[in-house]
């Protein structure tokens, strides 16, 4: 019971305190998971890599991941309970008096500025993304280390997505056989 | 109760449990999934409103796609929307990590597992640029969005400035800006 309520509060706190969600949670987590010593530091590393390999939110996969780790399917429940529950509170509570006060001036000046930021963001993210899919770790010269079979793969998907308006959900499953077809067996 | 509240709110679980199953790739990505099945599909939410509920979701503590799951949820189906639709985008996470982390520890030494995951990744960039090309054309209207746009996109990927400082800036930003303009306006109308 004392390490449900922990697991809980422990997250609650990384859910309360990390701004920018995703990888800027890492340096909480990491610091409040090691110190118990529920996980070594190898094994925060492999927790990263089951999150980026699997679908979900960085944050909930390692909470669930801890959790069930440290005491089954109740503690996964208790950890990703406790990650969730700072967001719910506070923005059920932003977006509550949201619509009231979005077309206030001051608040329709400062979204001006937010929107373009936010497509800003959602380019660099997008950026990042296809760097890391596209461009090998292989020392070398920048063209020799592009990933070709990668570069087909994307092709393909925005073809997908423009011409045929593919479902996102549908486009994963394909891109992921076409891994499988590209990368193992050619 | 309102039935249509409770239609809404069962239609936001299966929407979010799919996004939640299908995203990779942090928060962001989970924008085309939004724009697919909220703004195209379902006609909750409009384009616009969708960057601004981003906007918020980045700004505020906690996860980014549990943030904007919320909102989202809440502006189409009130508290039980926001309930559903978190519970939906947690689900799949919850279920799939508790079986890797019960019964799948070395799940990348699985074979094809590697293989499938760089295809993913290909496929989440093209995801990501078609959505970043949709958002733009909705969103950037002018020369001084599209300015901010890229110098927020220049801070943060090349720069390594963290989402909030930009966030500020740029709200801080928007703020001058449009306070500038509304007293030159007032001040044309004047003469």
């Amino acid at each position: 019971m004392k390490t449900l309520i922990e697991l809980f509060l422990i997250f609650a706190k990384v859910g309360l305190f990390t701004v920018g969600g995703g990888y800027a949670m890492i340096p909480l987590i990491t610091q409040e998971i090691v110190q118990r010593s529920w996980l070594t530091l190898e094994g925060v590393i492999d927790i990263i890599a089951i999150s980026e390999m699997t679908p979900g939110p960085f944050a909930i996969n390692s909470a669930t991941f801890i959790g069930v780790r440290q005491m089954g399917l109740i503690g996964g429940a208790s950890s990703t309970l406790g990650v969730v529950m700072p967001s719910f509170i506070i923005v059920v509570f932003i977006a509550k008096y949201f619509t009231k006060f979005k077309d206030h001036p001051v608040v329709k000046s400062v979204l001006s500025g937010l929107r373009p930021a936010v497509i800003g963001l959602i380019t660099s993210s997008a950026f990042m993304i296809a760097k890391k899919a596209f461009i090998g770790e292989g020392a070398g010269s920048l063209l020799a280390s592009i990933n070709w079979k990668s570069l087909i793969i994307f092709a393909l998907a925005l073809a997908g997505i423009l011409k045929l308006k593919i479902h996102p959900a549908i486009l994963i499953i394909l891109c992921g056989v076409l891994g499988v077809i590209l990368f193992a067996w050619l | 109760m309102e039935s249509s509240t409770l239609k809404k709110s069962l239609k936001l679980f299966t929407v979010f449990f799919k996004i939640g199953a299908f995203t990779f790739g942090g928060g962001l990505a989970m924008i085309p999934y939004i724009e697919r099945e909220i703004v195209d599909k379902h006609k909750w939410i409009k384009s616009e409103d969708i960057i601004d509920i981003f906007a918020i979701a980045q700004s505020v503590p906690g996860v980014i796609a549990v943030n904007s799951s919320v909102f989202v949820g809440y502006r189409v189906a009130g508290l039980l929307g926001a309930f559903s639709a978190t519970l939906g985008v947690v689900l799949p996470s919850y279920i799939i990590i508790s079986i890797i982390a019960l019964f799948l520890y070395n799940f990348k030494e699985y074979p094809y597992v590697t293989e499938a995951f760089y295809g993913i990744q290909a496929g989440v960039a093209a995801l990501m640029c078609h959505v970043v090309f949709k958002l733009g054309k909705s969103g950037i209207k002018n020369g001084y969005a599209l300015i901010l746009a890229i110098a927020a996109f220049l801070a943060v990927t090349f720069f390594g400035i963290p989402a909030i400082p930009v966030l500020l800036t740029a709200g801080v930003l928007g703020l001058v800006v449009m306070t500038i303009n509304g007293r030159k306006n007032k001040g044309e109308e004047n003469r």
